[in-house]
Parts: structure tokens; sequence; C-alpha cells
């Protein structure tokens, strides 16, 4: 049964269609053509579809596109703004925090919402934070510093 | 080319031309391409490890609502049965195409028999819920004892073995034999004998974007696939043989590529999106799910080696002598080639011989991943050569610096080494801080060595000048890792311009000349090469053009940092880039230039890594506390991606060593197909991986470049392994060092008091 | 003449020398010219090995050029990832 959604993604009032049982990542991608958030598994396990619904930090795979009537979802997409890079974006370029780059939409939304509860996280904080986001390419290593760096920016003022 | 030049862009770090699209949702891979009569295709997957196909009814799957195309092997061409006849039954283009579906065995538990195209996926799935398939389950075979058993079982019971004298039908595909010297004389030369039994499982090369492509097709016969591949001709030779059409006919046009790791240097679905799109008249879009991708595509497989090793008291190595098993899944075509030729590689052995069997099981078509064959070789020789270096009281660095490869030494895989930086790796970890910290209870120290070859291969490019004296290169290799960065930095290098005045594009398979796959550690050193040789002859032709503005012989101007100037003199003033490229249409016309070469004067590489565990006695969970990373990559020509090519490669081998295995239940179906119980490293699992880059310069490259990408995950294991036992003094033969497996023999050393 | 070793296995089947001096100034022609000496040598080789001339591997060669003292070993094809 399809179902009329009226949503807000990315800061932009929304509407679409939604059938039973599908995903918010589905919705997202095939129906709203917004591929920016990516899947790399399905079942919540890569943290590649890493979106903030109503502040929280979600893999948009177990969340139904039906649950988003009348929320607010962000996506890496809305992350710039205004074409103004934000701190983390700016911190994974200059870092090379990324190598292929398919898991990077999910590090940087789930970044952010750590940033929003935790601005001094330590590296240890980081690490079990994005333990929910896989990368197989970059070791980690390059991501977590990048973060620790954008949090000072951000501390400093920036974004 | 001398190592006092001061380079402006290579060695710096600036922002790759990609990074803006891949860090804000933009860039587009594999499944983020639609069309607007776009159908969704799925694959029906054999629930048997070995069984014979006796029929397909695909009249319900067909008449299905939303239903366009149904398949099965029968749609596909037979075209390489009598080539494959005429060698044992093996050939791999037939191999391929029986893996893309099946014909008249289902091979392994996963294997594709059929498939859909369909409005939608759910529509898609319903669909293969109404193919009926009869099969005829036979008997499988899923490890090496079980296949090379006497009354085995046989996966293909028309094959013999190629590389043995009047074979018998067996699982064997292939035996080899390498070596130089006679083992015997050398063994008894030695005072120490080590000799082990090593067992490695099956592991995924674990990249986070499953497998996609879209393919649309016209009548008149053209094909266009979107793929995300490590290779877009790869990606149109392959399709294009299987389906027996003009390769002129097809154009790959490359998705950006969520990781490959060797995983992606072959096809599962574009072939079969092609067919789907011919049946139906409409574009289809294929996405493997994470379970499809763990159950069907290619892992590199288990492995059994046996290994011998003799060495003088001094800790001069006399002989080594190694049996491996690899198994190569349904098909055959293991690594174990390569296996045999780097288990003796990064030393000097007098004499040498490896012995290697390609097995045939029941398991998906294995795929090679990073090195392959030489993570499970090293894992073997580097805990010996640890074993030797306790047991003659040498420092495991010493010992190996005793006997490292040099240039002239005569490799265990035949040939005399050339320009090469073991030495330079090994003296850089001992001088390493890391290597004489203090350590902890509980915590050990380990190190290893790594080898692997790299590749040249072949590589077209091209370099367009702008008007307005910008440069657009085209490669045609897909940006896995950053390379952009790296041949935007190298044509900025040669002509002398602002790095960002340079923009990298991956090109079509129409665009750009024919390239090999972006894997072999091979992009930044062959297409490097392709695109410098380019960008030569586009300074050539500005040369000619400031000559003939000048009115004087083209031989009296040279190029240098980004401007034409005549020799000997202040007058006339030298003209940049911009003004040539601005005046090129008054001057001559359009100025570009292509290359395609195959590359030659490949750097091999070396690496070796330190690792500091700390295993807790009570669960026998192993944390990796410290790791450092040194490797010679020739010339970083982009440190930073140098580096991550380390610390990926390093973390890779960690999860290896620790705990990465396929769980295959008694039928042959894989228990873990995801990421939940198929547990690759998370951020929490790791340190920071510290990198050393060495820099011994490979001579046949202009800017000395060697290759990076695969060595880095040569050393990880049997460093890990190694240090567990430091931490523990228990040795281990047998991958992964899961909890369990650790306790148990922790538990097990603790009360035969031999810990 | 160039140096070629053939591996043990081959060796042992055609003839029994592991190293064989032979004339010819590129792959093609050393396989040719080893076909001469053992007939079905060439076609064991041929197509289906890398070889090494003077430590550096060639995956797939054909006119490679050989030259007066060249050591030419046959390697399995390797793939890389």
């Amino acid at each position: 049964m399809k179902r009329h959604i009226s949503t807000t993604i990315d800061g932009e009032a929304l509407e679409f269609l939604s059938e039973d049982g599908q995903t918010l990542l589905d919705a997202l991608r095939d129906v709203l053509l917004k591929t920016g958030t990516k899947e790399g598994c399905g079942t919540g396990d890569c943290g590649a579809c890493s979106v903030m619904l109503d502040g929280r930090l979600v893999c948009a795979c177990l969340v139904l596109a039906a649950e988003v009537e009348g929320a607010s979802v962000e996506t890496v997409e809305g992350l710039a703004e205004a074409g103004e890079l934000h701190p983390l974006q700016k911190r994974f370029l200059e870092g090379a925090a990324l190598q292929c780059g398919v898991c990077t939409p999910g590090f940087l939304v789930a970044a952010k919402a750590l940033l929003e509860i935790n601005p001094d996280p330590s590296e240890k904080e980081v690490r079990y934070w994005l333990a929910g986001n896989l990368c197989r390419c970059t070791g980690y290593d390059k991501i977590i510093r990048s973060v620790l760096d954008a949090a000072a920016d951000v501390r400093g003022g920036a974004g | 080319m001398s190592d006092e030049k001061k380079f402006r862009w290579v060695g710096t770090r600036p922002i790759r031309p990609d990074g803006i699209d891949k860090v804000t949702g933009r860039a587009q891979y594999g499944a983020d391409f639609a069309l607007p009569d776009m159908l969704w295709g799925r694959v029906l997957r054999s629930p048997h490890a070995h069984a014979r196909i006796l029929s397909i009814e695909t009249g319900a799957a067909a008449a299905l609502e939303g239903v366009h195309a149904v398949m099965t092997g029968q749609d596909l061409p037979d075209l390489f049965a009598e080539k494959a006849a005429a060698s044992g039954g093996h050939d791999d283009s037939n191999n391929l195409a029986h893996n893309v579906m099946a014909r008249d065995k289902a091979l392994y538990h996963g294997h594709a028999v059929a498939a859909v195209a369909a409005t939608s996926r759910e529509i898609a799935e319903r669909a293969l819920e109404l193919i009926d398939v009869e099969y005829e389950v036979l008997p499988h075979v899923l490890d090496i004892p079980t296949a090379l058993a006497a009354d085995a079982p046989l996966v293909h019971p028309d094959r013999v073995a190629q590389g043995i004298e009047n074979p018998e039908p067996s699982n064997i595909a292939k035996r080899l034999e390498m070596g130089h010297g006679d083992p015997e004389e050398g063994f008894a030369e030695a005072d120490e004998i080590i000799e082990r039994e090593f067992s490695t499982r099956p592991v995924h090369q674990g990249y986070i974007e499953p497998h996609a492509c879209l393919a649309q097709t016209t009548p008149d016969g053209r094909v266009t696939l979107w793929s995300s591949s490590q290779g877009h001709f790869m990606v149109r030779d392959y399709t294009a043989k299987l389906l027996d059409i003009d390769l002129s006919l097809v154009r790959v046009i490359p998705a950006e590529i969520g990781g490959g790791f060797g995983g992606k240097t072959t096809v599962y679905l574009e072939p079969i999106a092609v067919s789907l799109s011919r049946k139906s008249g409409r574009s289809v879009k294929m996405v493997m799910s994470r379970e499809e991708v763990f159950r069907a595509s290619g892992p590199t497989l288990g492995t059994r080696i046996k290994l011998k090793v003799g060495v003088t008291r001094e800790g001069v190595l006399t002989a080594g002598e190694a049996t491996l098993h690899y198994e190569g899944g349904a098909f055959g075509g293991s690594s174990v080639g390569a296996g045999c030729m780097t288990i003796f590689a990064p030393y000097a052995f007098p004499h040498v011989r490896s012995t290697g069997y390609d097995v045939m099981v029941n398991k998906p078509k294995g795929a090679a991943y990073r090195a392959p064959g030489a993570p499970m070789a090293a894992f073997a020789l580097e805990t010996v050569m640890d074993e030797l270096a306790q047991r003659l009281e040498i420092d495991p660095v010493d010992f190996r610096l005793r006997n490292a490869a040099k240039e002239g030494t005569l490799a265990s895989f035949g040939p005399r080494y050339r320009r090469i930086g073991c030495v330079e790796t090994l003296e850089a970890v001992r001088d390493h801080p890391h290597y004489s910290a203090p350590l902890g209870p509980n915590q050990g120290r380990g190190v290893a060595l790594g080898f692997w070859f790299n590749a040249g291969l072949q590589s077209s490019a091209g370099v367009n000048l702008n008007p307005d004296g910008t440069v657009t290169v085209l490669s045609g290799n897909p940006d896995i890792g950053g390379s952009r960065a790296s041949l935007a930095i190298m044509a900025a290098e040669e002509f002398g311009i602002e790095y960002e005045h340079v923009d990298v594009m991956v090109a079509d398979t129409h665009a750009v000349g024919y390239t090999d796959v972006t894997g072999g550690s091979r992009v930044t050193f062959a297409t490097g090469m392709a695109i410098i040789e380019a960008a030569r002859d586009v300074m050539g032709q500005l040369c000619k053009r400031a000559a003939a503005v000048w009115d004087v012989d083209a031989e009296r101007v040279s190029w240098h940092e980004g401007e034409a100037r005549l020799d000997g003199g202040v007058e006339p003033a030298p003209l940049s880039l911009a003004a040539l490229a601005k005046n090129a249409g008054k001057t001559g016309g359009p100025i570009s230039a292509r290359a395609a070469l195959t590359a030659r004067g490949v750097g091999m590489g070396f690496g070796a890594h330190i690792c500091d565990v700390e295993v807790d006695p009570e669960t026998g969970k192993v944390d990796v506390i410290r790791y450092t990373a040194v490797q010679d990559a020739g010339r970083a020509i982009h440190p930073s991606y140098v580096e991550g090519q380390m610390q990926g490669g390093a973390v890779q081998g960690i999860g290896w060593a620790l705990n990465e295995e396929y769980v295959f239940d008694g039928e042959g179906r894989v228990e873990n197909p995801g990421f939940l119980d198929y547990r690759i490293p998370v951020a929490s699992d790791v340190p920071m991986i510290d990198t050393v880059i060495v820099e011994v310069p490979n001579p046949a490259h202009p800017y000395g470049v060697r290759g990076v990408g695969e060595v880095p995950i040569v050393p990880p294991i049997p460093a890990v392994v190694n240090a567990v036992h430091a931490a523990t003094g228990v040795r281990f033969c047998d991958l992964p060092l899961s909890p369990a497996r650790v306790l148990a023999r922790l538990d097990e050393a603790q009360s035969s008091g031999s810990a | 003449m160039a140096r070629v070793i053939l591996p043990q296995a081959l060796a042992d089947r055609f003839g029994g020398e592991v190293q064989l001096e032979i004339e010819g100034r590129n792959v093609r022609a050393l396989l040719a010219a080893l076909d001469a000496r053992y007939p079905g040598l060439g076609q064991e080789l041929e197509g289906k090995v890398a070889v090494a001339i003077d430590g550096e591997i060639h995956n797939d060669p054909l006119l490679e050029p050989v030259e007066e003292q060249s050591e030419v070993h046959f390697l399995p094809r390797l793939a890389g990832g």
C-alpha cells in the first residue's frame, strides 16, 4: 500500500510515496534520488547509511520510510551549507581520511552526531563512537585524526 | 634522475581532485545510477553445494505481473567448451562463463542458476520464488584433505590436473614446482631445521560497496554499462567475450568504486544484466545484497602449507622447502603460484623448492585479494623465521638482515633481483623507536617482512591542453584510493604548473585507450608513466610552437618550470603554458597528446611491520596496542595516500590474523554472510598505525615510483602471530587467532606447564 | 646466446637440462628455438607463462627483446589484487 509521506530532508520540505516495508534508505536513494547515503549491508551492521532522524543517529536501512512522516532527516548531503564545507568535510579532505570514499558519508554524519553531544572527545571516545561505521580501506587512523582535528576546529568557532 | 632534485608537487599532500564529490555524497558509485525505463534484476542461487540441474521451469515467473525477462544458463552462449577440452578441462573464460551462471551443474551454495528483471526489487524477488529448479544433489567436498582423499567426490569429473604426468581425474586443477639448487644438500648443511604445517581459512576482501551495475542495450546491438569495478576495460572485455559481442559496440562507463582489493577484477552481474536488458528491451540495474557478496563473490580461500627451513648456527639460511595446497573454489584458479613464488622471496636461499597444488572444492570461485597468495605464505615463513631467530638467540631483525635479498640476489622464484629496498626497510625497522620501546605484562612484540612483485601492464592516457592553460588528463583507471591526486601531481610536476590547474578524469572505454585494471599496485607507476609520456609529448609540441612564434630552430627551445625558453639569452622573454595555449589555434591548432604503453621497469616492493599485542589470559583476546608499518615506496608521490595504503593493508592483515574467517556448515553453506558475524576490524579494535616511508627509488620510473598497494597486507599476519608468541610463549600455525582458540592453547600450555 | 632457465618439471620432461644456451632476439624467437630443440616444449610455454628477462617480469610476452647475455626465466602468470 502506498503511503503519502511529508517530511523534511536536509532542511527541505519534501513529499513522496512510500511502499509497505520500504526502508528510509531505499526511499532516499531510489525514490528521492538522494544517493549520497550509501548501502553497504542493508542490515545495520556497517553504518554506511548513517543519517540523523530528529537529531538521533540511525541507520537508514533500519528505519521504515513511513517513520519519517513529520520528522526531520539529515544526510551527508546537508552537511555543507551554501557551498561552505563543514569542518569535518574539510579535515577529511586535508587528512586524506578517505580512499574509496564509500564509507565517508556515514562517517561524516556519525562524527557530526558525536561532536554535537561531546565537543571534546578523546581518541578512545571517537573510536568507540565510530565503531558502528566500517571502513576497509583506511585502517581508521586518518579518519580518527581528522575527527579530532575537526572537533578542535568546531570548538574554536569554525562551522 | 637525481635524488637531489627539489620537487614542487611530488611529495606534497594536496587535496584530491575528486575529494569534494566524495565528502558531499555527489560522487556516483555503482548503485547510484538510474534510468527512467529501468528494471531491477535479481539472481536465483543454488541451495546446494553440488548438484546437477535437471530442469528449470520459468513459466510462472515470466507470467508474473511486472516481470519483463527471465533467463537461465541456457540463454548464454557456450563458447569455450572446445578450448577447455584442449587443456584438461581448464580454461579461464569457460570458468568465468560458468561461474556467472551455472549450466548443467551448480557447483557451490550460492551459484547463480537463473535471473529475472522486473519493475521492482520486490516483484523480482517474488518471481525468483516462482522459478522451479529440479536438482539432483551430488556429494560435495569442502576442504583440502577431503578433496584429496582417495575416494573423494569430484567437483569436475571431466577435468584432469595440469602440471602432472598422465593425470587421473581428481580435484587437483594444477600442480607447479619451482626452485633452484638441491634442498637435500642444503638441509645437510644446516645446524637447525624447523618443519611446520600451517592452515588458513577463507577470508573476504570486505569491500563496503556491494557489486552493482546498470546495463542499457539497444536493438542495433549496442551496450552501455555503468559499472563499479577495478577496471572498466576488463568489464567490457569479459562481458563482450562471454556474450560474443564486438568490443566496439560495448561502452563501459566507470562508476566510482567503493573498495575492491582484487575482488572487483572480475565480473559477476554485468553479463546477466546485459542479457536481461536485451531480453526485456529495457535497462536493467543489478546490485548484490551483502549476503550475496559473501555467498557468491570470490573470497580468497583456505590453504595448507608445509614448510621446512634450515639454517646454520651463525644464522645463515641454507635451504627452504615448501608444499602449498590452496583451495581454488569450484573452478580452481587459486593463487598458489604466487604462494610458491613469494614464500621464500625476501631472502637469499642457496637451495629452495616450492611445490604447489591448486585444489577444487565446492565453494565460491576464488578471486584475487591484495597480493594474492602471499599473505598465507608469509604467515608460514615469517613465523618460522621468528622461531629460528629465537632458537639461535639472534635478534629477529638482525637475523633477517643477515639473509635479506639484495640487488643481484637469486630470487627463489627464478630471476635475480634488480634494485630493491629490502635491506633499507629492515634497517628502518631496527632503528625505529618502536622496536626498542618497553613492554608491559602480557604484552609481546613481533616483526615480519613481506614482499610483492607489483605490476606494470598496459596503460593509456590522454593529456589535453585547454586554451586557458589548464590541463585535462584522461586516465583509464578507476580511482580506488586517491590515484587521481598522484596522477595530477605528476602532470603538474612535468608541466611546472599549479596543481589546481590540472584535472584528472577517469574516462570511459570509448574515450581513452585500453588500460589494464586498477590493481597489482600499478596505477601510480604505469598510468603515471603514460601520463608523463603524454605530458612530455605536449611539452615538445609547445616548444615547437614557441620556436615558430620566435622564428627559430626548435632545437633551441626547451621547457622549464612552466614555460618555453630560448636557450642562451634573456631575449625573447619565455612563453608560459597559458600564453602558448591561448594562441594554439593560431599557431597550428589544438594541442593534446596520447600515450599508450606497456610499463617496463617495475620496482618490486618490500615492507616490514612491528606489532605489539596484549593478550588477556582470562579470555584469550588479543589486542593490538601499537603498530608500525615500514615500506619502500620508491618515491611517494602523495605521501598521505601511500600511508593510507600501508595503514589499510595492515588492518586487513590484523583482521585476517585475529578474527576473520568464513564459517561453512557441513552442507557448504556460509553461516556468517554478513558484517555482524564476519567481523572485520572496527575503529575500536586497532590503534593508530604509524608509518615510515622508505624511498629507494626505482631507477626505471621517471620519479622512482614503486607500487605500494599490496605489500602492506603481507607482513601483518606473521607480525601479529609472532607478537602473540612473544606475549604468551605459544606458537600458532592456524588462523585466525580468535579468542576461543587462543584461550584453548593458553590453557593447554598452562596445564602442561610449557608456557 | 641467452641463458634460459627452465622450470624443473619441464626440464625433466624435455631433455633433462635446466639451464640452456639459446639463440633468439626476442621471446618469440627463443620459444621457437626451444621448440626446435625439444619438440613440444614451445607449446607448453607459449601463452601460458610469464617471462623474466634479466630480472624484469613480463606477464604476456611475445616480442620482448632478449639481449646477447640475457638471463631468461619462465614463471607462472600472476594476478594482482
